[in-house]
C-alpha cells in the first residue's frame, strides 16, 4: 500500500495541479475570458435574483378546440344530410345521437386516418380524440395523447412568448426552460424586483379592435368595463382586428395633447381591413380591448388608411412601454399562473456569502487545529490532505460549472468536518497495528489495507444520500447535494492518493525510529 | 493521548437501560408528532414567506402583525429573524400570486409602520407545488432508507441490515420529534439535513459493523457480547474524533452561517449526536438480539461482492 510507481505519482500530482489552477482562478480577477478563467456560478440565493415557476393552463384552449370540433362535426353532418340529435358539449366531451344507418358513414369519416377533424398520430398509434358509442349515443373527447399534443404545443408557444417578453425587458442572462409538460421555469439572476416581469407575464395580451354598440340591446354584443375605471360600455362581439395583425408597437409622446400614447403599425391584411372598417364607421366609437378590458374607445373621425394607428389611454410612460412590449411580443395562447416564486435581494445574497465564507474558514481552522492536537505529525498529513481536498472540490465545481448555493456552502463545510474521517479511520488502524507490529512500514501498510473497507463503506453511504438528494431535491438543496457528493469523491482521492503518499514518505523516513503515535 | 484507544468500556452493561431510554424517546417523539404535529414551512404548506428589514428600529412584532391582519390574508405569523431590524413574516394565503400582491403588502407595511421597508427575500409557494415538494421529500427519505438497507444487505448479512435500518429510523424519528417539540420550522433544507443524517449515522454504524465482522472471523470462539464490546471499543476513538470534527464544522455553521442555515445546522447537530449514540447503543445490541455469530458471517463469505 505504500509503494507508488513514478507514473502513478505523476498522474496524482498532475490532477492536483490541474484542479488547483481552476480552483485558485475563482479568487483572481480576469480581464479576458477563456476556458481557464471559469468561475463557480453563484446560485440565486447568493447573488440575488428571482426564480419563478409558471403553470400553463391549457384548459381554455381545450374548450375552444372542442367548440371548434363541434362546429366541424355539425357542418359535416349537415352536408351529408345525416340526422342527428342532441349535439352538444357536456363534461368536456361532444355528445350526440345517430341512427343505425348513419352511424356507419359517420365512423367511416371520423375514424379514418386521413380525416382533418380527428387527427391520427402515427407516433402514438392513437387518434387525437377518443370515440365511444353506447347504443348509438356517441361521445367524443380528448384522448390521452391528444391532450399531450395540445399541452405540448401550448407550452411551446407560451415559452416562446415568455422568452420574447423577458428578452424585451432586457434582464441579465435569464434562464427560461420547460419543466414537465405544463410548466415553465424562469431564473432571473440579479433581479431584485420581479414585479414588472410578473406583471408582464400575468397578461395574456389578447388585443382586439371592436366597434362600440349604439344600444345596449344590440344583438351580438357584450358589456365590458374599462381597465382604469369601473365605467362600462356595450361592445360588439365582432372582432375587427386582433393583435395578430400588428407588426410593431412603440410608446411615444403626443406633444399636442401632452399625453403618452402607443403607436402601432399593421401588416397588409390588417391595414386593408382597418381602412375599410374605419371608412364605413366614421362617427362611431372604436374600442381597443386588451384581455377583455377596454383601454380606450375613441370616436372614428376619419378613415385610417395608412396602416398605422395610435392607442390613447390613461397611460404613464411605463405602462405605455409595457403595453407596446406586450403587443410586440404577441399574445400568450393560454393564461399563465405563477405557482412558485423565490426572490432574494442582492443585499441578503451578499450577507449570505459573507456568513458562509466566515463559517467555512472558521470550521476549517477548528478542524485543522483539532487534528494537529490529536495526531501531531500525522495531523499535518491529515490537514494537508484536507487542504488539497478543499482545493480539488472547488476545482471540480468550477470545471463542472456547478452552481454554488448557500446550502452548497454548508455542504462544503460539512465535507471539511467529515473528510478527516477517512484519515482518522486509517490512523486509528495504524495505531492499533503499531501495538503488535515491530516495523513502522509494516504497521502503515497493514493499517491502510485494513481500513480500506471501512473507509469505502463509510463514504459510499453518504454518497448514496447525496445522490438521492440530488435526484429529488430542488434549487438550493440540489446545490447541497452536489457539493456533498463531489466532496466524498475528492475526500477519497485526497486520502487514498495524496495522504497515502505523504504517509509513505513519513513511514520510510522513520522506519528505524520507534515513534509513538 | 492513547487513553481512548485503551478504554475498555463494558458497553453491554448499558444496553438494556439505554434501549429502554431509546424506546421511550421514540414513543415520546411519535406522541409529540401526533399531538403537536410539525411546523411546516411554506415549502410544504404553501403560502408566502417574506424576510422584512425595516429602516426604523422602533417597530414591534405586533405592529407588523396588526398591519398585515388588516389586509385579510388569513393566518399571519411574524417573528424576529437574525439581525435587530429583520423579521420573518409568514402569510397563509391561498390567493394567486399576481403581480400586485407583494407590492401591496410592502405599501401597506411602509404606510402603517412609517418606515421604509425592504423585502430581502420573498418565497411564495402555491398549494400544488407545496404538495409535490412534500411528496418528493417523503419519497427522498424513504428511498434513502431503502437504499441504505439494500447496501448493507449486500455488504453484510440481513441482521446487520436490519440493525442499521432500525438505528436510522430511530435517528430520523427522534430528530423530527425534537423539531416538533421545539416547533422549529421544517422546510426543504431540513429534509436535506435529515438525509445527510441518514448518511452520517449509517457511516458511523458501518464502521463498527465492519469491525464486528472482522472480529467475528478472527475470534470465532468468543461470545457475541464480547465481540460487540471489543469492536465498539476498538472503533470508539475514531467514532468520537469524527463526531467532534463534524460537530466543530456544524457549530461553525450554526453560530456564524447566518439565520437561513440555523435550522439546517441545528438538525444536523442533533442528528450527529443521536446518530453516534445509535450506532453504539441501538445498532450494535440488535446484532446481539438477532443472534449474529461467526457462522452467519462465514457461511456467506463467498457471496461477498467486494
Amino acid at each position: 500500500m505504500l509503494y507508488f510507481t513514478k507514473i502513478k505519482l505523476f498522474i496524482i500530482y498532475s490532477v492536483i495541479i490541474f484542479l488547483s489552477v481552476f480552483s485558485l482562478n475563482n479568487f483572481v480577477d480576469h480581464n479576458k475570458s477563456n476556458f481557464f478563467s471559469k468561475k463557480i456560478n453563484l446560485g440565486l440565493d447568493l447573488q440575488g435574483g428571482s426564480y419563478l415557476l409558471l403553470e400553463v393552463n391549457s384548459q381554455p384552449i381545450i374548450d375552444r378546440n372542442l367548440q371548434e370540433k363541434l362546429l366541424n362535426i355539425r357542418s359535416y353532418l349537415k352536408e351529408e344530410k345525416i340526422k342527428y340529435q342532441n349535439l352538444k358539449i357536456k363534461n368536456k366531451s361532444i355528445n350526440f345521437y345517430l341512427n343505425d344507418k348513419d352511424l356507419k358513414s359517420f365512423e367511416d369519416f371520423f375514424l379514418n386516418k386521413e380525416n382533418l377533424v380527428n387527427i391520427y398520430y402515427d407516433k402514438y398509434r392513437s387518434y387525437e380524440m377518443d370515440y365511444s358509442n353506447i347504443e348509438n349515443n356517441i361521445s367524443i373527447k380528448y384522448s390521452k395523447f391528444g391532450l399531450i399534443e395540445v399541452n405540448n404545443s401550448t407550452l411551446d408557444q407560451s415559452l416562446e412568448i415568455v422568452r420574447r417578453r423577458i428578452d424585451e425587458v432586457g434582464t441579465n442572462e435569464p434562464t427560461i426552460i420547460k419543466r414537465g409538460n405544463d410548466r415553465i421555469l424562469i431564473e432571473l439572476p440579479g433581479l431584485s424586483d420581479p414585479n414588472r416581469i410578473k406583471k408582464l407575464l400575468g397578461k395574456t395580451a389578447n388585443l382586439s379592435f371592436r366597434i362600440v354598440s349604439e344600444s345596449e340591446e344590440d344583438f351580438g354584443s357584450e358589456t365590458l368595463s374599462y381597465e382604469s375605471s369601473d365605467e362600462k360600455l356595450t361592445i360588439s362581439k365582432r372582432v375587427i382586428l386582433s393583435g395578430d395583425n400588428l407588426i410593431t408597437a412603440q410608446p411615444s409622446f403626443d406633444n399636442q395633447n401632452n399625453i403618452t400614447i402607443v403607436n402601432f403599425t399593421l401588416d397588409r391584411v390588417g391595414s386593408k381591413k382597418f381602412s375599410r372598417v374605419t371608412r364605413n364607421n366614421v362617427g362611431k366609437r372604436l374600442a381597443i380591448i386588451l384581455d377583455n378590458k377596454i383601454i380606450s374607445a375613441p370616436s372614428i373621425k376619419e378613415p385610417i388608411t395608412g396602416g398605422a394607428g395610435v392607442i390613447t389611454g390613461d397611460f404613464t410612460f411605463q405602462s405605455a412601454t409595457d403595453l407596446a412590449l406586450l403587443l410586440r411580443s404577441g399574445a400568450l395562447p393560454a393564461p399563465l399562473n405563477i405557482i412558485e416564486e423565490r426572490t432574494v435581494g442582492p443585499d441578503l445574497g451578499e450577507d449570505s456569502i459573507k456568513a458562509g465564507a466566515l463559517s467555512l474558514i472558521l470550521g476549517f481552522f477548528l478542524v485543522i487545529i483539532y487534528m494537529l492536537f490529536k495526531y501531531r505529525k500525522l495531523g499535518i498529513i491529515a490537514d494537508l490532505s484536507l487542504i488539497i481536498n478543499l482545493i480539488l472540490l472547488i476545482g471540480i465545481l468550477t470545471i463542472l460549472g456547478a452552481t454554488l448555493t448557500l446550502p452548497g456552502i454548508a455542504g462544503i463545510i460539512l465535507t471539511v468536518g467529515m473528510a478527516v474521517d477517512a484519515n482518522v479511520l486509517i490512523f486509528e488502524r495504524i495505531k492499533e497495528e503499531m501495538k503488535h507490529e515491530k516495523s513502522i512500514l509494516h504497521a502503515f501498510d497493514t493499517g491502510y489495507k485494513k481500513a480500506q473497507s471501512a473507509v469505502l463503506d463509510a463514504n459510499i453511504t453518504t454518497l448514496i444520500s447525496s445522490i438521492i438528494l440530488f435526484l429529488l431535491g430542488s434549487g438550493p438543496v440540489k446545490g447541497f447535494a452536489i457539493t456533498l457528493g463531489i466532496g466524498i469523491l475528492t475526500t477519497l482521492f485526497s486520502t487514498y492518493f495524496f495522504a497515502r503518499h505523504l504517509s509513505s514518505i513519513y513511514a520510510k523516513k522513520n522506519k528505524n525510529n520507534l515513534i509513538k503515535l | 493521548m492513547n487513553s481512548i484507544t485503551k478504554t475498555k468500556i463494558l458497553f453491554y452493561n448499558y444496553y438494556k437501560k439505554l434501549n429502554i431510554l431509546s424506546l421511550v424517546l421514540i414513543f415520546l417523539a411519535i406522541a409529540v408528532l401526533i399531538f403537536k404535529g410539525l411546523n411546516l414551512g411554506v415549502d410544504f404548506k404553501g403560502g408566502t414567506l417574506i424576510e422584512v428589514r425595516t429602516e426604523n428600529s422602533q417597530i414591534s412584532i405586533s405592529e407588523i402583525r396588526e398591519s398585515l391582519l388588516k389586509m385579510n390574508l388569513g393566518d399571519v405569523n411574524v417573528k424576529k429573524f437574525g439581525n435587530e431590524n429583520d423579521y420573518l413574516v409568514k402569510i397563509e394565503v391561498s390567493k394567486k400570486n399576481n403581480a400586485d400582491f407583494i407590492p401591496s403588502i410592502n405599501k401597506k407595511l411602509s404606510s402603517d409602520l412609517g418606515s421604509s421597508i425592504n423585502f430581502r427575500r420573498v418565497e411564495n409557494v402555491g398549494p400544488k407545488v407545496s404538495k409535490e415538494l412534500l411528496y418528493d421529500a417523503l419519497l427522498a427519505i424513504s428511498l434513502a432508507l431503502a437504499a441504505m438497507l439494500f447496501y448493507i444487505w449486500i455488504r453484510f448479512e440481513w441482521q446487520f441490515s436490519l440493525a442499521a435500518i432500525i438505528a436510522l429510523i430511530h435517528d430520523v424519528i427522534i430528530t423530527i420529534g425534537i423539531f416538533s417539540f421545539l416547533s422549529y420550522e421544517v422546510n426543504l433544507s431540513i429534509v436535506a439535513a435529515v438525509l445527510t443524517i441518514v448518511g452520517y449515522s449509517m457511516n458511523d454504524t458501518v464502521v463498527i459493523f465492519d469491525r464486528i465482522r472482522e472480529n467475528l472471523k478472527k475470534h470465532s470462539k468468543l461470545p457475541i457480547s464480547d465481540i460487540l464490546n471489543t469492536s465498539t471499543n476498538e472503533t470508539l476513538s475514531r467514532t468520537i474524533i469524527t463526531s467532534i470534527t463534524t460537530l466543530l464544522a456544524l457549530l461553525s455553521i450554526y453560530i456564524f452561517g447566518g439565520a437561513i442555515l440555523k435550522g439546517f445546522s441545528f438538525a444536523m447537530i442533533v442528528g450527529v449526536i443521536v446518530g453516534t449514540y445509535s450506532s453504539i447503543f441501538v445498532a450494535t445490541p440488535i446484532l446481539k438480539y438477532t443472534n449474529v455469530n461467526s457462522k452467519t458471517i462465514l457461511k456467506d463469505e463467498d457471496n461477498r461482492t467486494f
